[in-house]
């Protein structure tokens, strides 16, 4: 088994990779040489240029430019801070209302049991994408001041996170049926502890390994939704564009040779999910005492 | 049967298992052994020792990277390579093997007979109609009534002791020379103990076969085994007629083992024993919490006239139903405790006994208030806390009862240190008035229970199952109650940890006054604990008597029964009665 508290190489790598892609995302404003949310930074004469290092490119573009003539680096910055945060947050409010409702419906059984989890497979029998395009809608309609871009991000959280809480409190209310049967919990029952600390203080921790990993799972694929949303022209606009927006802009122009666009953003989109992936892995064995002091 | 070869000889064997620092842990050392043909030989010990390494490593079963370093193990003279389809040895043919849980050891899939056929025809070339009729032979032979009938029925349709015959009917599918038995008892009650014992003395005197016998239980090892092998940390302590080795026994860890096990036939003190506990330290903690126990902090002394019982069940009724298809429709179930009633007086240690399913741990779970009774009340200290007219719990009944699990792995939570454990019920009834305070008093806990108080900024895996159990004991105590309820607190353990727990058990209850409800299938456990003792089947109270009264003229036959059919160390096989 893997020593205690030594991080191998892999994870360490990866690491630094979430850490140094989230940082530059964070501090983008900074770090970007130019602010492709400034109509007045760039100029659609520049559209299209090639990378610095390539034969005919431009030295002020390190990575090329888009079709609208924005400096993609400085686009692929801004857009990861979007994904990052669409899906970071997307993950976060499915996993907080799926772990709290698994918990209520293992620990309490009955009829909570039975609402929660037929409302779960309606849920879940809607695809994602058409619930989310339903959610972005009626959001819409019902609050006319949240059609700006500012509101793009919060209502694609709540249409992606409406799909994502199922499978976290599928997950959490079997490992909660499971554990809630075990003497340490029957423990704390005959000690007279109310429901509320049993379940936070004592199941939680015990149920939280998967809840990691799923998360983890999660964060790509809500990155991967809201690329699609955003296709669909209900995610962010191109004026606010996303990686996974970015994706899909380079994707009509790949056949005409303009490899970079697409090719760029995809790679750091990569790295981002692998990152994240390695080290969420490591994370769950790691917080499990049980395998720790081996 | 002395010049005849051995069935099984085992010279200086040595098992290893490669540690990762290029060292290795070494299961088994210098370990010989023999056993004649119609010859039982125990091998026992304690968790650990290694018993089960030989078993394995004799039918060619020592998991990779574990190895043989060195010694020789030979069926009838002859060498025995696993794996090897033409060797002159084959598992199945020239040695059977039985195993602890009849129902993992049969696949649930296919009937008896399909079970039994195949493993004949694997080693025998004969038709079907022939192997059938030998399956129909052998379950004849290990005693299954209605053989026709059985033939055709799954492992689910037979009951444990019958799943176990046909384990042993399939081991002796082709009339081996030995039988590697592993545990084949402990998963069973102790009348289908008894009987499966009797069938497998019967084998070796009938048909020869040399019996392995690896078991923990030295009551088994005396009703049945011929000679008997003790082990202890991968080494053989002790060799010899079973006779000779459990009365006069050599070696000083044999004497603490056989000391160790729970007499049925008299009650000790305190079974005596060398722990390596500080026993004055431990006694000096107690009565630092001896103040605080049992419910003096901030309320008057236990309500009710003198001669008052402090717990009363009255016709306890428990019924189990099935989940229906929608939620609140329930099928029918089954009654699993039927109209029992009894009563505990305070500062007694109250034992409730019967086999598996009788309905013991149903009672321990109403009265520690994880589950409600279909009907009938019980009462603490003359308030109804469940059934029919009750209040519900109280903030102090709720406290004042508190409750010891069978297993130690699962008792406590192995994502919390035992400082947090501990301090749970002491906080959440601020039994402390500052958090400094908690911490001290789960310091005295931990010392109550005989462990060094630096156990609290530790994790549970940290600790072995003996101590485990005294960390459960020590968050028991915590809440300061007046009643704890013990649903088979030891058997789990092994017997010299038993000894040791059941030893701190008696302690705590005289430092403190403490009253225990003490749930057991082991009547000789009961017997060294209790004051009283009710007996249980199917559901049903058959005998409630003192325990002195109980063990030495039991009333109802079915008390009379379970007495006679324990296998205790009164008397020991090869001696005259």
């Amino acid at each position: 088994m893997k020593r205690p508290g030594r991080m191998p190489v892999s994870v360490a790598l990866a690491c630094l990779a979430a850490l140094v892609i989230i940082g530059v995302a964070a501090f983008a404003p900074l770090l970007a040489p130019y602010d492709p949310t400034n109509l007045k930074s760039f100029n659609l004469i520049d559209a299209e240029l090639p990378p610095r290092f390539s034969a005919d490119g431009d030295p002020r573009f390190i990575l090329g430019t888009d079709n609208q003539g924005r400096d993609l680096f400085s686009t692929m910055l801004y857009g990861a801070r979007v994904s990052i945060a669409i899906g970071g947050g997307a993950v976060l409010v499915a996993s907080t209302i799926g772990v709290l409702l698994g918990l209520l419906a293992g620990y309490l059984g009955g009829w909570v049991d039975a609402l929660i989890m037929r409302v779960g497979d309606v849920i879940l029998s809607l695809p994602t994408i058409l619930l989310a395009l339903l959610v972005a809608g009626i959001a819409r309609v019902l609050f006319p001041a949240a059609s700006g871009a500012e509101w793009a991000p919060v209502i694609l959280i709540a249409a992606i996170a409406i799909h994502e809480w199922v499978q976290y409190a599928r997950t959490v209310r079997a490992a909660t049926m499971v554990e809630s049967e075990r003497d340490y919990v029957r423990a704390v029952k005959v000690i007279g502890l109310p429901a509320h600390r049993i379940m936070l203080r004592h199941i939680l921790p015990n149920v939280m390994g998967p809840v990691l990993v799923i998360a983890t799972i999660n964060l790509a694929a809500a990155v991967l939704t809201e690329a699609t949303l955003s296709f669909l022209g209900v995610g962010m606009p191109p004026t606010y564009p996303s990686l996974g927006t970015l994706i899909r802009i380079g994707n009509e122009f790949v056949f005409s040779g303009i490899w970079w666009i697409a090719l760029f953003p995809a790679l750091l989109l990569v790295v981002l999910v692998l990152a994240v992936n390695v080290v969420g892995d490591w994370l769950r064995d790691r917080f499990n005492p049980k395998l720790r002091g081996r | 049967m002395g010049d005849a070869a051995p069935v099984l000889a085992i010279r200086d064997l040595r098992i290893e298992y490669p540690l990762a620092d290029g060292g290795a842990f070494v299961a088994v050392e210098g370990a010989s052994l023999a056993i004649q043909p119609g010859e039982i030989h125990a091998l026992v010990g304690e968790s650990g020792a290694g018993k089960t390494t030989i078993g394995n490593a004799v039918l060619g079963l020592i998991e990779k990277p574990g190895r043989i370093a060195a010694g020789s193990i030979l069926i009838d003279g002859k060498p025995f390579v696993s794996g090897d389809p033409n060797g002159e040895v084959r598992l199945g043919r020239d040695i059977g093997a039985v195993f602890q849980d009849p129902m993992t050891s049969l696949n649930p899939l296919f009937t008896v007979e399909s079970q039994l056929v195949e493993t004949i025809l694997a080693h025998r070339p004969m038709g079907r109609r022939a192997a059938r009729d030998r399956a129909l032979e052998l379950l004849r032979s290990v005693g299954i009534p209605e053989p026709e009938r059985r033939l055709g029925a799954y492992p689910h349709q037979l009951s444990g002791g019958q799943r176990q015959r046909v384990v042993i009917a399939a081991a002796l599918a082709c009339q081996p020379r030995l039988l590697v038995a592993d545990e084949p008892t402990t998963a069973l009650d102790v009348s289908i103990q008894a009987q499966i014992l009797d069938l497998l003395r019967d084998l070796a005197d009938t048909q020869g076969i040399g019996i392995l016998l690896v078991t923990h239980n030295m009551g088994v090892v005396a009703q049945i085994a011929d000679r008997v092998t003790i082990m202890h940390r991968g080494a053989i302590v002790e060799s010899g007629p079973t006779a000779q080795v459990l009365r006069q026994p050599q070696a000083d860890y044999a004497r603490a083992l056989i000391a160790a096990v729970p007499r049925i036939d008299v009650r000790l003190d305190r079974f005596p024993m060398l722990d390596g506990v500080n026993h004055q330290k431990a006694a000096r903690a107690r009565g630092a919490f001896r103040g605080k126990l049992p419910g003096t902090v901030g309320e008057s002394a236990p309500a009710g006239e003198p001669g008052a019982p402090l717990l009363e069940v009255r016709n306890l009724t428990v019924d189990y139903q099935a989940a229906g298809w929608l939620p609140g429709v329930a099928r029918k179930g089954f009654r699993a405790v039927d109209d029992v009633s009894f009563s505990i007086m305070p500062g007694e240690v109250f034992g409730l006994v019967g086999e598996s399913g009788c309905g013991k741990t149903t009672i321990a779970n109403v009265v520690a208030g994880l589950r409600r009774p279909t009907g009938g009340t019980v009462r603490f200290r003359g308030a109804a806390i469940a059934g029919e007219g009750s209040a519900g719990w109280t903030v102090r009944s709720r406290r004042a009862i508190q409750m010891i699990f069978q297993d130690p792995y699962s008792s406590l939570n192995a994502r919390m240190r035992v400082g947090s454990i501990l301090s749970e019920p002491i906080l959440f009834y601020r039994l402390a008035a500052t958090r400094d305070e908690a911490r001290r008093d789960v310091e005295t806990l931990i010392e109550a229970v005989g462990m060094d108080a630096d156990a609290a900024g530790r994790f549970p895996h940290a600790f072995s199952g003996g101590q485990r159990q005294r960390l459960s004991i020590a968050r028991a105590l915590g809440a300061r109650p007046t009643l704890i309820v013990c649903d088979e607190p030891t058997s789990s353990l092994d017997v010299s940890i038993q000894a040791q727990i059941l030893n701190l058990l008696k302690d705590l209850r005289d430092a403190t006054g403490l009253t225990l409800l003490l749930i057991s299938h082991d009547l000789a456990v009961v017997r060294q604990m209790c004051d009283r003792v009710a007996v249980m089947k199917s559901g049903k109270l058959v005998e409630t008597a003192a325990a002195e009264t109980l063990f030495t003229a039991p009333e109802h036959p079915y008390t009379r029964d379970l007495l006679a059919l324990v296998p205790t160390l009164d008397h020991v096989r090869g001696e005259p009665r």
